[in-house]
């Protein structure tokens, strides 16, 4: 007999950062949202010649990091270091700080890839005679690519000292921090958690995707009748997470639920019947208490290959039925990978503080094999409640619900 | 937070399996670290074993070892997988093809290079659909699962499955994170209950940890300290052991998880 899961304790977004291809800060991405401006641009991410679309974050490669963060210098950890710089997110957590202090706030982060693009840089500088990597990269591989890089970093620049962890499940990485944080709040082991995630482009995607033959020649087309592959991109993402009862604040937007949940089906093919993504969902609305029926609103995975916008079709339509509208914003962002949490959790806050509900960009005409209501133009109005899907490679799954307070 | 553990499993040079390994960490008989044969991981159907990484192949075995101990189903048992760097071999090989013009990515390495990839084929391999996290803490990847894992034991009540591995690092990559072989370790935890062979306490405390003062054996001290999922041979020593300990894991520096144990001997 399985336990059965129980209501979650709702956890304020008490500040929440993003920047992506569609610029720095909730500002911008909410303006991109509005007039319908895409971020994706023509692959020119440096020797690829792949003929695909990109959402490149701008201004990585006009500065580094210098000082005591000069270890950790990297595009992963730039566009970290960017993300931090934006929304007052850094003066938020300094008065958490002065709340909590910096033993009771953790860090929970999420990635895919980390700092690889430095070893990849590093395998092209070996010394031709001997195989040897140069000591630029040797001394700083801790810093740069171990997938803990990212974790260390975000903790050096906030100087926190609680729990801390990065995540790495590939796409749902950056959802999964949620799921993770609010089990260490509710386990006492803190009182506030740093959540995000921050993924960069790199070769490793840029030719994995392609040799996978699902990046797309042309910017992705969610749901699309004619979509044919997925567009890359790079996001740095972050929210700080602290028990509604302790900030209550009307209006703010809460973690409700979050679902997790495994495939067991294929490391890169998504189940037919979409199952685990089913019970991800299922075990989101169950920890936020709501009925299917209260969700006004899906942000979807989304990605644009054939075979996931089907599959989640599926399993969206399976739970909601037709009823709420759904939509992918991938169009606008690319896919952020280990960086999709929280892009599309921030993005959903934004859906829900300003009333607003984004349609699929780069949709000309919705599939007619989906059954859900996919949304494909802009409408505005109150929301209360969002669920947030995000699937990944492993078939590893997460669902998060977010709600106004 | 109070958890039972239910099942150990083990696989590191002259550690072949817990029940094979447990009077070498009682100190009963002589560590002798020699090769260690490349594991059967019996529960990877051919077709996926065949193409597996070795990080997929010792943490399905050890992962076995301790679901089959604790007489759970595998498919009702969430899953956390902890690893300092992942699929370092994989790594090699991509970065190796990547230098090349071609770039000639093969999709199946791709698609084993995510930090997942052990996770993802134990679900395969038991047609498991629980959650399952993958993790780093770079050296104190071993203490972030146990924390990981733990909280969901007590959050969620039920057992949950811990897998912690770091393979040896192949050159040239070794040069910028050196491990000299290979470690696995499988924890199944659960919510504590009579009966079970160990009970253990968890908390954190805030002090960093004097690292110094380490194992008995030199040997089996300089395996902790070559691999970080051998950080965890404190707590299998003091679990071979019997009767209640305390064990300290560091935790970043500025934390450490205090384990109070008590185990029964036999």
């Amino acid at each position: 007999m399985l336990p059965s899961i129980k209501p979650m304790a709702p956890l304020t977004l008490s500040a929440y950062t993003l920047v992506t291809a569609n610029g720095r800060g909730v500002g911008p991405i909410l303006q991109a949202l509005r007039e319908r401006r895409s971020g994706l641009k023509p692959c020119n991410f440096e020797d690829v010649t792949l003929k695909s679309y990109i959402g490149r974050v701008e201004g990585l490669d006009d500065f580094s990091l210098g000082n005591e963060l000069e270890r950790f210098d990297c595009r992963n950890n730039r566009l970290a270091w960017l993300g931090l710089q934006q929304d007052g997110f850094m003066v938020a957590v300094a008065e958490a700080k002065q709340r909590y202090s910096a033993h009771r706030i953790a860090v929970v982060m999420g990635t895919s890839t980390s700092g690889i693009l430095e070893t990849e840089h590093a395998y092209r500088a070996r010394d031709p005679r001997t195989g040897v990597l140069p000591t630029w990269y040797t001394s700083r591989y801790r810093y740069t690519h171990n997938m803990f890089s990212l974790g260390h970093f975000v903790r050096a620049c906030l100087g926190l000292q609680g729990p801390a962890m990065v995540i790495s499940t590939a796409c749902s990485s950056s959802a999964k921090v949620f799921a993770t944080a609010a089990r260490l709040l509710q386990a006492g082991l803190c009182d506030a958690a740093i959540v995000g995630g921050v993924d960069s482009l790199c070769l490793t995607t840029l030719y994995g995707f392609s040799a996978l033959q699902l990046l797309s020649a042309g910017p992705c087309r969610p749901c699309d009748e004619d979509r044919d592959g997925l567009s890359l991109g790079e996001a740095a993402g972050y929210a700080l997470l602290e028990s509604s009862e302790r900030v209550s604040r009307r209006g703010a937007v809460a973690l409700l639920g979050y679902g997790e949940s495994t495939d067991g089906y294929h490391m890169s093919h998504p189940h037919p019947e979409g199952a685990g993504a089913i019970r991800a969902i299922r075990d989101s609305l169950t920890r936020a208490g709501l009925r299917a029926e209260e969700v006004e609103y899906v942000n979807l995975h989304g990605t644009a290959t054939r075979a996931n916008d089907s599959v989640e079709d599926k399993a969206v339509y399976s739970i909601f039925g037709a009823r709420p509208a759904c939509s992918s914003t991938k169009g606008w962002t690319g896919h952020t990978l280990g960086a999709a949490g929280i892009t599309e959790a921030v993005i959903s806050a934004l859906c829900l503080a300003h009333g607003f509900l984004p349609g699929t960009l780069n949709c000309r005409r919705v599939d007619a094999s989906l059954k859900s209501r996919i949304l494909r133009e802009n409408q505005n109005g109150p929301l209360a409640y969002v669920v947030s899907n995000i699937f990944g490679f492993g078939g590893n799954n997460c669902s998060l619900v977010l709600g106004k307070m | 937070m109070e958890v039972a553990i239910h099942g150990i499993g083990l696989l590191a040079p002259g550690l072949a399996g817990w029940d094979a390994s447990r009077a070498v960490l009682a100190g009963l008989c002589p560590f002798q670290p020699g090769e260690v044969p490349d594991p059967e991981a019996a529960l990877l159907p051919p077709n996926e074993r065949r193409r597996s990484s070795d990080c997929v192949r010792w943490a399905v075995q050890v992962a076995q070892e301790a679901i089959v101990q604790s007489g759970l189903d595998p498919r009702e048992v969430p899953t956390v997988f902890a690893s300092s760097g992942g699929e370092m071999g994989v790594f090699d090989q991509l970065c190796r093809t990547l230098a090349t013009s071609e770039r000639l990515v093969s999709p199946t390495l791709f698609h084993q290079s995510v930090h997942n990839t052990a996770a993802g084929y134990w679900g395969i391999a038991t047609t498991g659909q629980q959650s399952s996290t993958a993790l780093s803490c770079y050296d104190d990847s071993f203490a972030a699962g146990l924390l990981e894992a733990a909280t969901v034991v007590c959050v969620e009540q039920r057992p949950v499955l811990l897998v912690a591995y770091d393979l040896a690092v192949p050159a040239p990559l070794s040069e910028a994170r050196s491990i000299t072989v290979g470690f696995a370790v499988a924890l199944v935890l659960a919510p504590p209950s009579d009966g079970a062979p160990v009970s253990m306490h968890l908390r954190l405390d805030e002090a960093r940890i004097n690292d110094r003062s380490g194992l008995e054996d030199p040997a089996l001290d300089r395996v902790r300290q070559d691999n970080p999922a051998a950080r965890s041979l404190p707590l299998l020593i003091a679990i071979a052991a019997g009767g209640s300990q305390t064990v300290r894991l560091s935790l970043l520096e500025s934390q450490q998880l205090i384990l109070d144990l008590d185990a029964c001997r036999s």
